[in-house]
């Protein structure tokens, strides 16, 4: 059981935790997950370590509402409990200084990534982060990305806040104005494969940190496997993060759709008795 | 007192002579009571329902007390075989269920999940006679339900707390028996488990038609009764370090992190949808409860369900879908079925439930559809060749014959490798090219004096009285090097 002591809404489905959690906040490093369960018969799911603070001892979760483990998360509330969590899980980010490093993330992959440029800054790398997303309103943790990065560029699909475009026009466009010795990716399957095609054409190493569907986190299933460099890895344990023109991406996304009607099934039976219980109310 | 005393006792020596040994070894063996297997293969409930009284006390009076008891010889931890069985004879049942527990932990469990056909009952001297052996793991069970049922579960005496601190990485059979000892030898045990369950492959592995998880917690129950405390959702090496606890000043550590890595095949479609390991299906159906509507972890029902192997685990996949409603259930083995290393008991189950056996077939290819998702599967035909190192014959392939079946979900149980965690994070410690940590035979002790280990995590996948022998072994001797280490 965990408690959760604040909670920050970034946007209406991007919600910030600080839960305590003091042996995770001590032990954890940039790159590492938690698997967290919401009631008894709640399902196990990753999140990554946004961050710490371990004069509190807490962790910090950043997380975006997706289907029914994320939205039961989300509905809680400061004070609430957590019941089970478990970490930190995965192998840490390698961190060195690699001189110039962009940091690609869509989405909700912004959060995992808070860390990571974090700690790139702090071995001395000039990262430069390009933030990417559908619309204005999906843009998360920009300000925080400022302060950490040595530069932001925001690109959104619709062209409704910074630049026009995909995540990859950004990549691109620092590629073209300077070298690059290293660029990260976190988000959507098809986003980092993206990004992947674009860097390896350009022959700029890439990491990917990839979120394969999971259920214990700590190798004992083999859920989360995908295939790298032609042999199977298991993303809890041997990743979350490969080098990105090694990962079989559409092997990936095939994967992750594996239990998608049944998730649909089991949001709308969701929805359902919400309504239901509204209803009656 | 050992063996050959109990059984010079007077009520030993009368009770032997009051039935002759030939006629002992012609009462037929007891037959268990089961579900019927066209109404089991609709639920979750034991199979098994156990020996009445009077069943127990019949097939008691076969065992011939022997002088020589080979049986113990066959039992990894030396079970007082004779003299359990003779209390039993004799209608004092709590008496037996107290033997049991001189030298075995967990009772309940191994009379339900031993390999006993190969263990004890192997080495009856009924079977030299030509007669079936005489059904020890059955009144085991017997022994130890018939005590948890009276609600006087005998209370171990506890030694005077002596403060020190243990802590117990695992909650397997290992952990447990591990825990259970040190605690009655007054230590201050803390078991830290990395799931958010107690129990290990008794929880998440096997499953509740074979093992009732209400049982596995009576034993939890009882070594909290005795102190034991239990830390779910931490695991030793990622949320704590080992340095961190010594630091923190526990005395020793036991390793009984079990082989939770499961192998694959490595053959072409093995990624695709539906094809899963069964850790991966057991545990989304055993620990998550997935079949359950309750439950928000999914998992596949699929109605054409191949099971690739011939062990227990494979086994209890291919029940596990059946019972989940499975049109076919298939197990594809390498080899015949007479090599097939899964306890006989539950092989005869399965086939009672209807599940289909093709022996002689190796899964070579999984073919999927556009979704990714599996629809055929590839089988080698085999031929047994010359017996191997293991003494079985090994399997060869006959040339370009294969077979094509139409599956929808596929289970791979082809082993299991050590959980890597514990030997990736300790530093110093001693590990075999599988995975598994060296440990000193007689004390368990591995490279790093702190840390003594046992179970599936020093034997790579075995057996559950097996490690939990380790467990006790370990505790014994971790006693004794703290106490001539004061
Ligand atoms: C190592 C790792 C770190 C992660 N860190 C974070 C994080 O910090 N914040 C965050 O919000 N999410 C993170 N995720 C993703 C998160 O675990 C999933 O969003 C969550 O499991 C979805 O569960 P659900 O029941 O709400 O949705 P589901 O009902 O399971 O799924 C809803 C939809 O999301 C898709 N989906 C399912 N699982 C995943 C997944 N793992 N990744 C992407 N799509 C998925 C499904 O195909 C489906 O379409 C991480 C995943 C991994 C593997
Ligand atoms: C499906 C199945 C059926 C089986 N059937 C039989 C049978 O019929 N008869 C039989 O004798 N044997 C059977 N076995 C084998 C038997 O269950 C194992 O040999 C036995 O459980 C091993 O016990 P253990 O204590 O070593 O480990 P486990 O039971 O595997 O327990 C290890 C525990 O340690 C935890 N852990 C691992 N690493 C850490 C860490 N770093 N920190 C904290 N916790 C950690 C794990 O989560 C797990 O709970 C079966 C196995 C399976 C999978
Ligand atoms: S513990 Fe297992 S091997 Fe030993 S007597 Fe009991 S059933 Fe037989
Ligand atoms: S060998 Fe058989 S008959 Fe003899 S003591 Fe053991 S169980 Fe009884
Ligand atoms: S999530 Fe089970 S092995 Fe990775």
């Amino acid at each position: 059981m965990n408690k959760i002591i604040r909670k920050v809404h970034f946007s209406e489905n991007v919600i910030m935790f600080e839960v305590e959690a003091p042996l995770i906040a001590k032990s954890r490093k940039a790159g590492h997950f938690v698997m967290v369960k919401v009631g008894e018969k709640g399902e196990r799911i990753p999140l990554t370590i946004a961050g710490a603070d371990l004069q509190k001892g807490t962790i910090t979760l950043v997380i975006q509402r997706m289907g029914v483990s994320s939205t039961k998360l989300c509905n809680l509330n400061e004070g609430d409990f957590i019941t089970d969590m478990v970490g930190p899980l995965g192998k840490a980010t390698h961190i060195e200084n690699f001189g110039t490093v962009v940091c690609a993330c869509g989405g909700v992959g912004t959060a995992p990534m808070l860390p990571i440029v974090d700690a790139l800054k702090k071995a001395g790398n000039k990262v430069i982060t390009v933030l990417a997303a559908r619309t204005k309103d999906l843009i998360i943790l920009e300000e925080q990305m400022q302060e950490l990065s040595d530069e932001v560029i925001v690109m959104t699909d619709d062209g409704s806040y910074g630049v026009k475009g995909l995540v990859t026009n950004g990549v691109e466009s620092v590629i073209n104005r300077e070298k690059v010795d290293l660029c990260v990716t976190i988000g959507p399957a098809i986003m980092m494969k993206f990004v992947s095609l674009l860097t390896k054409k350009y022959e700029v190493p890439t990491l990917a940190s990839l979120n394969t569907i999971m259920v214990d986190g700590t190798g004992m299933c083999g859920a989360c496997r995908v295939t790298v460099g032609g042999k199977t890895k298991f993303v809890c344990v041997d990743g979350p993060e490969f080098d990105a023109h090694q990962v079989d991406f559409d092997e990936m996304l095939m994967r992750l759709g594996g239990y998608k009607d049944m998730e649909r099934e089991d949001m709308e039976k969701m929805k359902c008795a919400s309504e239901n219980l509204e209803v009656r109310n | 007192m050992n063996i050959t005393e109990q059984r010079s006792q007077p009520w030993r020596v009368e009770l032997r002579n009051s039935i002759k040994a030939k006629d002992r070894t012609n009462f037929p063996r007891v037959q268990m009571p089961a579900q019927d297997p066209k109404v089991r293969c609709t639920n979750n409930l034991e199979v098994n329902n156990g020996l009445t009284p009077e069943m127990a006390m019949e097939e008691a009076k076969r065992c011939l007390d022997c002088a020589n008891p080979t049986c113990m010889e066959g039992c990894p931890v030396g079970i007082y075989i004779p003299t359990f069985i003779k209390h039993i004879e004799k209608g004092e049942f709590l008496e037996a269920a107290r033997t049991l527990k001189e030298t075995s932990a967990l009772p309940a469990v191994c009379g339900r999940v031993c390999p006993q056909e190969k263990q004890c009952e192997a080495r009856c001297v009924h079977l030299k006679m030509n007669k079936e052996s005489v059904a020890i793991g059955h009144l085991e069970r017997f022994a130890a339900d018939y005590e948890r049922e009276s609600g006087n579960i005998s209370i171990p005496v506890i030694a005077e707390p002596n403060g020190m601190k243990i802590a117990v990485v695992g909650s397997g059979p290992a952990g447990l028996s591990f825990a259970g000892d040190m605690a009655k030898f007054g230590y201050d045990v803390t078991v830290f488990e990395a799931l958010h369950e107690i129990g290990g492959v008794l929880k998440y592995g096997i499953p509740e038609f074979r093992l009732p998880n209400s049982f596995v917690d009576v034993e939890i129950d009882n070594l909290r009764a005795i102190g034991v405390k239990f830390v779910t959702n931490c695991i030793i090496g990622r949320t704590i370090t080992i340095e961190e606890l010594q630091a923190d000043g526990y005395k020793g550590v036991f390793v009984g992190s079990g082989a939770g890595l499961p192998r694959f095949m490595n053959i072409k479609g093995e990624n695709l949808v539906g094809v899963m390991s069964s850790n991966e299906y057991l545990t989304r159906v055993n620990l998550m409860d997935a079949a359950n509507s309750a439950s928000d972890t999914p998992v596949f029902l699929g109605k054409k369900v191949l099971v690739v192997g011939g062990g227990n685990t494979a086994m209890d996949s291919v029940r596990t879908a059946k019972r989940l409603g499975a049109d076919r259930a298939i197990i594809a083995y390498r080899r015949s079925e007479e090599e097939m290393p899964a306890r006989l008991e539950e092989v005869h189950h399965a086939k009672e439930e209807g599940i289909e056996f093709m022996t002689l077939r190796n899964p070579i290819e999984f073919i999927g559809n556009e979704q990714g998702r599996v629809t055929q599967v590839i089988l080698q035909v085999m031929e047994l060749g010359q017996p191997d190192a293991s003494g079985r014959r090994s399997p060869v392939e006959v040339p370009g014959k294969t077979e094509t079946i139409e599956i929808d979900e596929a289970i791979v149980s082809v082993g299991v490798s050590p959980n890597p965690l514990i030997p990736q994070s300790v530093m110093g410690l001693e590990i075999t090219k599988w995975g598994t940590i060296v440990v000193d035979n007689d004390t368990m002790q591995s490279a790093v004096p702190i840390v003594f280990a046992g179970g599936d995590i020093v034997r790579g996948g075995a057996t559950v009285i097996l490690a939990m022998g380790d467990g006790r072994k370990a505790a014994a001797a971790m006693d004794k090097w703290i106490k001539d280490s004061l």
